[in-house]
């Protein structure tokens, strides 16, 4: 087992590396921060471009190889360079993404648990009512991208706002708002405000696909011989079904919810760009406009850290969760 | 009719396939509402007087009348022309994207698990960095060349990013396929190996190949929306779903119909992608039952 997961992590770090590397020469040569300084009025003189570019290793003179042996360098050290404006990357990141787990892993958690009831729910009684209900939703859930379910959320919100409360109940956009000094209930209240419908728009989309995946494997593990035993031997019906097989059907959605939160660091770009929220995907959309290829580099190393941790997580949850893959 | 047709011969398997498929409820709306989106993208123009170029002078951002069906926008385009202009360029890029990608993952899988070694570990190890990678960045960072007219590199770029899981899979049943006495009987006539991982192998995976390629076309149109939404998938003066949801978006809250038909309609199509998919899933697999 040691040695199975020496390669997997040696294997990774090469992944990451590469990752890494493919991300910051395609951003270095297709971004162009010199473009940056074309609009400025009066127009900087070249020399004065050229030298501020070199200070933040941007300069495309600089042979492309030359520029990624002393981003790479800096890298190692753990430093990811300056952004355009030439503040350090790594304190910008190091706040976003507070901002970014923290609407990731309410939205994940929400979406996860909703899924599964619903799902558990589902596959209980299926072909009932609240099963094709349930499928029927998720369907049209997972045919809305979740630039249009923000807008739509945005401009419900809104008409909700105005018609049905007659104040501004739902805050569309930032986290929190600004000098507001209400105490600590009032600041609990607004930032749950700010929190409704991104965490929504990132949680409904989720819930459906938990949704189908926990039907699938409940459905398959209702019609086990342990399920039956267990009634057999005299547990209730509810008994062996919260016991027994909603236990085991929760082992594959358990791994995907591991994996899932590596993707999502990244995923949630859209529901924070629309919503306001200065995450790690606000910043990536923003850091693209403004050819900022350290920042754009760097949200890649975090992406492909994240996916591989997440990926090593699922795969060591999945075996101490089933006996079967530690003994296989 | 069906039972004349099964007595005279043994029924092919499309035949089957094809009678299950519209069976299913779900088959029956997904595939008769997708014929409708098709003849509305392609012929729909062709019923209003107004061209998507066109902007009308008189009428910025007037809501739906007898003029203009869907409305007009800010700049006093007509929206349904638009509106079907850009979901003519979604619903190719979708298709074409979905076969690019799935047939990579076929060729890709299938010669991953039939030669093992070194080709399986380099193929393998390829689709696991693509999977690291994350698209959107990828994608958006080389938006600036998807400029007007390139959107054929655009589709390439999204297909690049959609076969890896499914290529995973393939690489799984051509292993267990190579074991059958077919292919094993095929190799010992000496049939050269990519002859056999063409005539063979992919035809034997078609099901599950079909299946994907159909799911793979709401996916790409979902990839497309949201890159095109932030300026990083079709460039103007092309249009599509996505740029005409950023644009409608804007002015959604005191012209809702800039918003909800291009939304509506997206929406539309996505489901009816997603329901042929899930019919023909249970089309092609034998054990499946549905209710009735």
């Amino acid at each position: 087992m040691a040695g199975f997961l020496a390669r997997r992590l040696l294997n990774y770090l090469v992944l990451v590396a590469v990752a890494a590397s493919l991300a910051y020469m395609l951003a270095a040569s297709a971004l162009d921060p010199r473009s940056n300084y074309a609009d400025r009025t009066p127009k900087p003189p070249p020399a004065v471009v050229d030298a501020q570019l070199t200070a933040l290793n941007l300069n495309d003179h600089t042979p492309l190889l030359q520029r990624y042996a002393t981003w790479a360098g800096g890298v190692v050290q753990g430093d990811f360079g300056r952004t355009v404006t030439g503040s350090p990357v790594n304190e910008d990141l190091k706040r976003r993404m507070g901002v970014t787990f923290r609407l990731v892993m309410i939205g994940l958690i929400f979406g996860s648990l909703l899924g599964v009831l619903v799902g558990a729910a589902a596959a209980v009684k299926q072909y009932g009512w609240f099963d094709r209900l349930s499928t029927g939703v998720s369907f049209l859930v997972l045919a809305m991208p979740v630039v249009v379910l923000a807008n739509m959320l945005i401009l419900l919100g809104t008409l909700a706002n105005e018609r049905l409360f007659g104040h501004r109940l739902f805050l569309v956009s930032g986290e929190y708002s600004d000098g507001l000094d209400t105490g600590f209930w009032g600041t609990v209240s607004d930032r749950l405000r700010h929190l409704i419908l991104p965490t929504i728009s990132l949680s409904l989309g989720l819930a459906a696909v938990f949704s189908r995946y926990q039907r699938n494997t409940m459905l398959d593990v209702l019609g086990a011989d342990f399920v039956r035993t267990a009634m057999a031997k005299g547990l209730s019906r509810s008994q062996a079904l919260i016991h027994h097989a909603l236990r085991t059907a929760l082992i594959p959605v358990a791994t995907y919810f591991a994996f899932t939160f590596g993707a999502l660091l990244t995923g949630a770009t859209f529901t924070e760009k629309i919503f306001g929220w200065h995450g790690l995907g606000e910043q990536l959309i923003n850091s693209i406009f403004t050819n900022d290829v350290n920042t754009v580099a760097a949200i890649a190393v975090i992406a492909a850290i994240a996916v591989l941790c997440a990926s090593l997580a699922a795969d060591l949850l999945h075996a101490a969760l089933d006996p079967r893959v530690r003994a296989g | 009719m069906t039972a004349l047709l099964v007595g005279r011969r043994a029924p092919s398997r499309l035949r089957v396939v094809a009678w299950r498929f519209f069976q299913s409820t779900q088959g029956r709306i997904g595939f008769a509402v997708l014929v409708l989106l098709f003849l509305l993208a392609f012929a729909g123009p062709a019923l209003s007087p107004w061209s998507y170029t066109d902007k009308d002078f008189t009428a910025f951002l007037s809501p739906p009348s007898a003029e203009h069906w869907f409305g007009t926008l800010q700049t006093g385009a007509d929206v349904y022309a638009v509106t079907l202009r850009g979901m003519r360029k979604s619903l190719i890029v979708g298709l074409l994207a979905a076969l690019v990608s799935t047939a990579l993952a076929a060729v890709v899988g299938a010669f991953a698990g039939y030669f093992s070694g070194w080709t399986d570990r380099t193929l393998t190890w390829g689709a696991d960095l693509l999977l690291v990678l994350p698209a959107f960045l990828i994608l958006a960072v080389m938006s600036p060349l998807f400029g007007a007219g390139q959107w054929v590199l655009f589709v390439i770029m999204l297909a690049l990013f959609l076969w890896m899981v499914t290529s995973k899979i393939v690489r799984g049943m051509t292993i267990s396929l190579k074991q059958r006495e077919f292919i094993q009987a095929a190799r010992f006539m000496g049939v050269s190996p990519v002859r056999i991982i063409f005539r063979h192998i992919i035809p034997n995976l078609s099901s599950l190949l079909i299946v994907d390629a159909t799911l793979n076309v709401s996916a790409a149109i979902l990839t497309e929306t949201s890159l095109s939404y932030f300026g990083f998938g079709i460039q103007p003066p092309d249009v599509s779903f996505g740029t005409l949801i950023a644009d409608g978006s804007r002015t959604a809250l005191y012209a809702p119909w800039t918003f909800w038909f291009v939304a509506g309609l997206l929406v539309v199509t996505v489901l009816a992608v997603n329901l042929i998919g899930d019919a023909l899933r249970d089309a092609f697999d034998p054990a499946s039952r549905r209710p009735r």
